[in-house]
């Protein structure tokens, strides 16, 4: 796993309360995880937070997946 | 119409003298400060470095710590609070109609810490707002009657009451009234705060309320004594769960006691300071003892507000005394807060919690920390000065009144068929 890849999942379980092995790159955070909206714009915003990013809402309306965070993640973050 | 009777049939109580019903009563019967050196912040710079918090509460040993943390802990002690009262109250929640439960709840002021945290966050962030989703549902005071609700179902009229330390008895009222109209069928009632905060904290010693008495801090709450010097914060909550008597009747519940009166009123004087002679207090007392359709002589003893503020204590005695005229004597009065600290809008609701329990051991919990009676009061009268006392208890009055002027007041009486 990436170092990217290994801080989303850590972010991930810790605020979603699941665990790291449900964590799987095509995990969905609303339909698998149990994310709601509110989940998923906090999520985001970690994410931007620990990766030193600003993820527009256009950007964050397609990052529904793990593996769709861990992507964008890897082309935009510095 | 005729209006239905109200019993208690649940109870629960998160204080800084017991997590659960059973602790806070041996804390009460006991005569236990509560008061300790704050740890929820370094409170190093601050004039008041003592409060009531609770004790070894961990809120992960009752709800899971990702769904804590979407809740202010207002709202966590609130839903550990009804927990421990639903189940007290033996409602089979599979068999009961949840559509006809509400949940009314008080809280002066919400989620306190939240804002605090958040407002801080946006000052490290040079003002760019980059706010937690969650900022505003964890913070607003209603949040704690919505989390209650989601736990158990409960589909009934839902809110939370805002009238700062009256909040909880506000709230008590309402679910009484509901009920009694037919309107629910049982509600959990009361209220939970938790403003031990540097906000809380800073704001309360700005207003000169809270005592400085850091030096001796399980002495600080001593109301009628006359060397009180501000209220101590305390933090947690109580609740209730009411029900209609005759629901309760027909499923067996234990019944702990008839709520039979509620009043409320208002200053109409000043934003933080009470009316010099009691005037609001008094107003509420004689509405609730009309409510209830009783006479002062059938009260036994009455929980106060007092919560060791120089104006507050005496205004009430005097309202008491103006009221209740000679039977003040008969009456035993004791302030709880002496031990709890003032839970500020859970206030009510702890001390609703301790009105039955006190009817319900037919003992009257003690004024701890009166040493020499303020001169301004009456020393003839009862203050159950440091010790529980055993008595006949068949009606308990309970007195909460908070900034703004707002007072409500309480009749509890054991039940009779």
């Amino acid at each position: 796993m990436s170092d990217i890849a290994s801080k989303v999942t850590k972010i991930i379980v810790e605020k979603l309360g699941v665990e790291e092995s449900e964590v799987t790159t095509e995990a969905s955070f609303t339909n698998d995880l149990g994310a709601d909206s509110l989940d998923t714009v906090e999520l985001i915003m970690e994410f931007e937070k620990e990766f030193n990013v600003s993820i527009p809402d256009d950007q964050a309306e397609n990052i529904q997946t793990v593996g769709q965070a861990v992507a964008y993640l890897e082309e935009n973050s510095k | 119409m005729e209006l239905k009777r109200v019993v208690v049939t649940g109870m629960g109580a998160l204080t800084p003298i017991g997590n659960t019903v059973e602790e806070y009563w041996n804390g009460l019967k006991n005569g236990v400060s509560g008061a300790n050196p704050i740890t929820h912040f370094d409170p190093t710079e601050f004039k008041t470095q003592f409060a009531c918090e609770l004790k070894g509460f961990e809120v992960t040993d009752f709800i899971p710590r990702q769904d804590a943390r979407k809740m202010d802990l207002f709202s966590q002690y609130g839903v550990v609070i009804a927990t421990e009262a639903v189940e007290d109250s033996g409602l089979d929640l599979e068999k009961v109609n949840k559509d006809k439960i509400g949940v009314i709840w008080g809280s002066g002021i919400g989620g306190l810490k939240t804002f605090e945290e958040e407002v801080l966050n946006l000052a490290d962030n040079n003002l760019v707002p980059k706010f937690n989703p969650f900022f505003i549902p964890k913070m607003i005071a209603d949040s704690a009657s919505g989390h209650i609700s989601m736990k158990f179902g409960f589909r009934g009229p839902n809110y939370v009451t805002v009238s700062a330390c009256a909040s909880a008895n506000n709230a008590i009222i309402d679910a009484f009234n509901y009920i009694r109209l037919g309107r629910m069928i049982a509600c959990v009632t009361g209220g939970s705060e938790a403003a031990v905060t540097r906000a809380g904290v800073g704001g309360f010693n700005a207003l000169r309320a809270l005592s400085t008495r850091n030096d001796d801090y399980k002495t600080a709450s001593r109301p009628y004594d006359k060397d009180r010097d501000g209220f101590v914060l305390g933090e947690g909550g109580g609740g209730l769960i009411l029900e209609e008597y005759e629901h309760a009747k027909a499923r067996g519940a234990k019944i702990y006691c008839e709520l039979v009166g509620g009043g409320i009123s208002s200053d109409a004087y000043h934003i933080t300071a009470p009316h010099p002679e009691g005037v609001g207090a008094y107003l509420s007392m004689e509405d609730a003892l009309d409510d209830a359709k009783m006479k002062p002589e059938d009260i036994d003893y009455i929980n106060t507000h007092g919560t060791s503020t120089g104006l507050g204590d005496p205004q009430e005695i005097k309202a008491i005394q103006n009221l209740f005229k000679e039977h003040t004597y008969n009456m035993s009065i004791s302030s709880t807060k002496s031990m709890t600290g003032h839970l500020l809008g859970g206030a009510g609701a702890v001390e609703s919690v301790a009105a039955v329990l006190a009817i319900q051991h037919q003992t009257v919990p003690p004024t701890i920390n009166l040493f020499n009676v303020d001169e301004e009061i009456d020393q003839k009268i009862d203050l159950t000065p440091n010790k529980a006392k055993e008595r006949k208890i068949n009606t308990v009055l309970s007195n909460c009144f908070g900034f703004g002027g707002h007072n409500a007041t309480l009749i509890f009486k054991k039940m009779e068929e």
